[in-house]
């Protein structure tokens, strides 16, 4: 059987070779054109940032590691341990544990408190969802991102670690940055 | 009568042996000073720094390698054919090592009581000795292909060996025309005939020829095809490790240096300096390793911008481009000095 191409087979059109002379000087000059973009780079300096001492900024609304509050007048802790956040977790990483406030031992500044908060980091897909669903704005996603570790125990974060300040601020975006 | 060739001056044999001794000693440790080098302008070119985390400006980031390569287990597969795997890589560095006797860093100086030439030795076959190792220098790359037991690697030695005699013939004939307007084949007096004029100007188009071919001759980028690291298997040392592996490495970059030195004695007159100043004598190396380096460079920021040719344009560029500019250099030049 002979091959017939089928009528819809396209014919490349390709363009006119053109002559030698023409093309060894284009080649030449595209040559010294590229040797020229590559050398504008040096004056350009670096684009690289030095991870380990220098981090890259993050944007506002970057989701990071998370973060507990307290009031800053009262110094109480926001969270009341409604475990909404736990409910709205779809990786099933938050555990809460709430506990009755009394006039002696006051933690909260609602009926009850979080006697357990335990973030489980290592399952965490830091979608957000925890925050959204916090009623009294107790939890939101920081801007940390260095949370690696060498056992993974380690990566269930407590409500004194989720409390407190994050020892090295991880750099905001500046402006048009 | 002469066995081989004329040494136009040569100096006690204990001088030769310090001198000797002297060349490789420097050259082996440039080679990883040019590596570092390498990665750092590359770096640069890319808008990054390049290696700067070992020892300050990451300039012991050779050392670091050559420790992690030395420690490798070595290996052979067991298809090798064990001697000629384990010589080859050999061959390669020797035969660059060798290649660097007769380059001339400098004049003839005088050193306490001794003449000494600041050159391995000054011999009337210049270019065709240093061709000569560069064709023994493919055994290295020939044998270490096929003695590796593997198709991969055979094919690619047989890649090397295609280009390698391809442009041996422009690179050699480009020399052709240097060598007819110096009226020498000594490297040295190929550079005093440039006291005038550097031969960049009136062999313009052999350098070019040259330059083109030498990239091709050391595998640099745009013509390397024979280890083509982003497409094909890597070529003649896919079975090489470790230390053979940086023997084959310190080849290149020593074919490198080779080929720099080629082209400053021939083309940017050697250790002379324009206007022909009176400078003492320690100033003639310097001029020649910055004249190297300056080759150096633009091998560097060539590699790094132009891509990798296709195979059938590396062959028809060498032999229908190359080739005839080379041979009518030649021929205008042997008119122009003839008449």
């Amino acid at each position: 059987m002979t091959y017939d191409p089928s009528p819809d087979v396209v014919e490349v059109i390709r363009q006119p070779s053109p002559n030698p002379a023409q093309s060894v000087y284009r080649a030449f000059g595209e040559t010294l054109r590229g040797l020229k973009t590559t050398f504008m780079r040096i004056p350009e300096g670096t684009a690289t940032i030095q991870y380990p001492e220098e981090k890259t900024p993050v944007y506002p609304r970057f989701r990071g590691r998370h973060k507990l509050h307290r009031f800053e007048d009262t110094g109480l802790e926001k969270c009341v341990g409604c475990s909404l956040c736990a409910a709205a977790c779809p990786a099933d990483c938050i555990r809460v544990v709430a506990a009755e406030n009394t006039p002696e031992h006051r933690v909260s500044a609602g009926e009850r408190y979080a006697a357990v908060y335990e973030i489980n980091l290592s399952r965490c897909i830091f979608c957000g969802y925890c925050e959204v669903a916090c009623p009294f704005d107790a939890i939101t996603m920081g801007h940390d991102y260095e949370m690696s570790d060498y056992t993974r125990s380690d990566l269930i974060f407590t409500k004194e670690m989720l409390l407190a300040e994050p020892i090295e601020r991880t750099p905001l975006r500046r402006e048009g940055e | 009568m002469t066995l081989f060739a004329d040494a136009y001056f040569f100096e006690p044999w204990w001088i030769q042996i310090v001198k000797a001794l002297v060349i490789f000693v420097v050259v082996l440790i440039v080679i990883p000073i040019l590596t570092v080098y390498e990665r750092k302008l590359m770096g640069r070119l890319q808008s990054r720094y390049g290696p700067n985390r070992v020892g300050p400006f990451g300039l012991l980031q050779p050392l670091a390698e050559i420790v992690k390569f030395a420690t490798k287990e070595p290996f052979k597969p067991h298809t090798s054919v064990a001697l000629i795997y384990r010589i080859a890589p050999m061959i390669a560095l020797l035969t660059g090592i060798a290649a660097l006797a007769i380059i001339p860093f400098g004049d003839v100086q005088h050193i306490g009581s001794q003449r000494v030439g600041l050159y391995g030795i000054d011999v009337s076959i210049g270019p065709l000795y240093v061709f000569a190792f560069a064709g023994i220098a493919f055994y290295g790359v020939m044998l270490g292909g096929w003695a590796s037991g593997s198709k991969y690697a055979f094919l690619g030695s047989m890649r090397t060996a295609a280009q390698l005699i391809s442009y041996e013939v422009s690179q050699s004939l480009s020399l052709i025309g240097v060598v007819i307007t110096a009226g020498s084949l000594s490297l040295t007096r190929i550079v005093h005939a440039q006291a005038g004029m550097w031969y960049i100007v009136p062999q313009f188009a052999g350098f070019l020829v040259f330059f083109v071919a030498s990239l091709a001759e050391i595998n640099r980028p745009p013509f390397d095809l024979v280890e083509a690291d982003a497409e094909l298997v890597a070529g003649f040392n896919t079975e090489y490790g470790g230390t053979p592996f940086v023997s084959y490495l310190f080849a290149e970059y020593m074919n490198m240096i080779v080929v720099s030195a080629i082209a400053t004695t021939c083309f940017l007159g050697g250790w002379l300096i324009p206007g022909n100043p009176h400078v003492p004598g320690w100033v003639d190396p310097l001029v020649v390793i910055v004249k190297m380096l300056l080759f150096v460079t633009l091998f560097i920021w060539i590699r790094f911008t132009l891509p990798r040719l296709r195979y059938d344009q590396l062959m028809s560029f060498g032999w229908k481009i190359l080739l005839p500019l080379a041979t009518l250099n030649v021929l205008v030049t042997a008119i122009i000095v003839g008449s």
